[in-house]
């Protein structure tokens, strides 16, 4: 069969490019939309977790952690000092902002109901009530159409009060975010969700046991949401068969950059960075130079390394990650210290400021890199960014840090010479190149 | 002054939402931004008053979030992603083109206070690259015709008094 695994169907993707697919009625006559529902209303929460777990699905916002595991840390019966039960909340995290990704944004207009039933399932098997999906504020049309969507699932008795008579009620609430790449973070999340600074937590405590508004929260992603419809549906097994051994299902790819045909490709894990390149039409403009796999947070790979597989623990093997799923192309026409750049200043410009490693390292990085640029670098420089690095990685209350020196530390190490070529010729200048975009720009949170 | 009745409204109207009232500061923020362009001190303080917090707390929420604005912005927020899949399909040529046709730099607004120029980052329109946000709509794939077009067709529309950018903006809804 297609792609060289037997076993593979998409799961979410099957009908996005229809007219009409994102409707409820579509949804419920093409895809056997809420019949999952119906089984999982019929099941113990308890069991639907088992399935979940079973299943292999793995969180898809980026860290790739286990959902069944995540969703069986969920307390019981939380209750509060005096003895009275606390409410639990579920939580979407549709901040997608991770340069480079946008599955999420596809799921939210073209197959909104897939999520919100994957949701009402989720609530039902942790045993909340309540549900709120977390939307980055540029998504004003996304907003008002996942809306749309909710209010038709109201109307049909798949949201509310006893839902499908089961005795289960389940809300969902829409919140929007204001332009903060951090509160994809989940706690930092949690925190703008609650009308604060969208600064990361110290975890422990972790969400699970105060989570939003104090609460027991768990919080997903939009795409593993949209996967547990056909879990459910089709059952674990033929989930877990598609994927490998310790990661179920199939991803949603998206393609960017130098690709013929970029775009969101829902894919089995068992292609090579290569293979998902041609499927996007093949490089675009020049030879394949680097490609960075997992969203602009994963260390990028040489053309030479893109034979690699693109599942969870072959990436991770490879030194990177498969991250957000968001696969970057650059042809052979690129400048690595300049694309490097744009990455730096982004995370410069995204820091929440709450740690001074992260705060004055992602600032520094984004400094040196331009000094590169403008020809004042010493080769010094490259010893220093390693160490401002290791200064960072794992030093801070969140993974911002780790993210920020991704990208930096691999194209030093594997493009080295380029750097080594800019500080010998004094910068872009030397080598013939203008800065492309001029780099100011606006503060940044702190 | 206080809170406009409209905004209120519309508050009140979510307030059952959620478990808290620092929960409707962002959607009070979003609100203000909607009707005046930018959020100012005095926005900050009848926000403040309405739900029961310190002018400081709004402030550091306002703060906080790229999207409020702090000082008086065009009428229209033209925001180019400059972000890496868009920087690799030529977002570049797009600034130029913009910072030529509207003769602002970055962060720069227009002296008729029309247009704001702004570069944003990821808009998670990677694959339809570059993209950018004309107020509250995105549009994909766009070359310099079509910003010309974009920045022309708005210029009309100012003129004639229509509201641009906000295509899918419902009343009373803060979404
Ligand atoms: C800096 C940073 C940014 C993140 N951004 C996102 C994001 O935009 N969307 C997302 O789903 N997860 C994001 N995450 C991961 C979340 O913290 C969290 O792991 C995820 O929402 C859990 O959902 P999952 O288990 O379904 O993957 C980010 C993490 C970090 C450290
Ligand atoms: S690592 Fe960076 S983004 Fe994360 S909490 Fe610390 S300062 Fe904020």
């Amino acid at each position: 069969m297609m792609y060289n695994n037997e076993h593979f169907e998409p799961v979410i993707t099957p009908n996005v490019s229809k007219p009409g697919c994102e409707t409820i009625d579509f949804y419920i006559k093409n895809e056997d939309g809420y019949k999952a529902l119906e089984k999982a209303l019929k099941m113990k929460p308890a069991e639907v977790v088992d399935e979940v777990k079973k299943s292999n699905l793995r969180g898809r916002g980026g860290a790739g952690f286990p959902t069944g595991m995540k969703w069986s840390f969920m307390p019981p019966n939380p209750v509060d000092g005096q003895g009275n039960p606390k409410p639990k909340y579920l939580v979407c995290n549709a901040d997608e902002g991770e340069p480079g990704t946008f599955k999420d944004r596809l799921i939210f207009t073209k197959t909104p109901h897939r999520m919100i039933e994957g949701m009402i399932i989720g609530g039902h098997a942790i045993g909340s009530n309540k549900g709120f999906i977390y939307v980055r504020g540029e998504w004003f049309k996304e907003c008002r159409l996942m809306q749309k969507a909710i209010d038709d699932a109201y109307a049909k008795g798949f949201l509310g009060k006893n839902i499908l008579g089961s005795g289960f009620n389940f809300d969902l609430v829409i919140y929007k975010g204001a332009g903060a790449y951090i509160c994809g973070e989940e706690t930092a999340l949690l925190n703008s969700l609650e009308g604060k600074r969208g600064e990361p937590r110290l975890k422990p405590p972790f969400p699970a046991q105060v989570g939003a508004y104090g609460m027991p929260s768990c919080v997903n992603n939009v795409e593993t949401f949209a996967a547990v419809p056909y879990i459910l549906h089709k059952g674990w097994e033929k989930y877990a068969k598609m994927g490998t051994e310790r990661s179920g299902g199939t991803r949603m790819i998206g393609v960017s950059g130098h690709v013929h045909k970029p775009g969101v490709y829902e894919l089995p894990m068992n292609l090579s960075i290569n293979e998902i390149i041609e499927i996007a039409g093949g490089v675009k403009g020049g030879k394949l130079k680097a490609v960075i796999p997992g969203g602009a947070s994963a260390p990028m790979l040489k053309a030479s390394e893109c034979t690699v597989l693109t599942d969870y623990d072959s990436l991770a093997k490879a030194g990177t990650m498969a991250g957000s799923g968001g696969i970057i192309v650059m042809n052979d026409t690129v400048c690595i210290p300049e694309a490097t750049y744009t990455l730096l200043k982004f995370y410069e410009h995204e820091s929440c400021g709450q740690c001074s490693q992260c705060r004055e390292g992602s600032h520094w990085l984004a400094r040196m890199f331009k000094r590169i640029l403008d020809g004042g670098g010493t080769q010094d420089d490259l010893d220093y960014i390693a160490k401002i690095c290791g200064n960072m990685a794992g030093q801070t209350i969140c993974a911002f840090a780790d993210a920020v020196t991704g990208p930096a530390l691999s194209s030093v190490r594997k493009f080295r010479s380029e750097f080594e070529e800019l500080i010998l010729r004094g910068g872009l200048k030397g080598i013939n190149r203008e800065e492309s975009v001029s780099h100011k720009m606006g503060g940044a949170h702190v | 002054m206080a809170l406009a009745e409209k905004i209120k409204k519309t508050l009140d109207g979510i307030r059952h939402q959620f478990p808290t009232e620092q929960a409707l500061l962002i959607p009070a923020l979003h609100e203000v931004q909607n009707e005046y362009g930018w959020v100012s001190i005095d926005n900050m303080k009848d926000i403040g008053e309405f739900l029961h917090l310190p002018l400081s707390k709004v402030r550091e929420v306002a703060s906080f979030y790229t999207m409020f604005k702090l000082e008086k912005q065009g009428q229209v927020d033209l925001q180019i992603c400059t972000n890496i899949s868009c920087w690799l399909n030529g977002a570049d040529k797009l600034v130029a083109c913009a910072k030529r046709k509207l003769h602002v730099e970055n962060g720069e607004t227009t002296k008729d206070g029309k247009f704001t120029l702004t570069q944003v980052e990821c808009l998670a329109s990677c694959g339809t690259a570059p993209a950018l946000m004309l107020n509250e709509d995105y549009y994909e794939n766009v070359d310099e015709a079509l910003l010309e077009k974009i920045i022309d067709d708005a210029t009309k529309d100012l003129a004639a008094g229509k509201v641009v950018g906000k295509s899918t903006r419902q009343e009373g809804m803060w979404l």
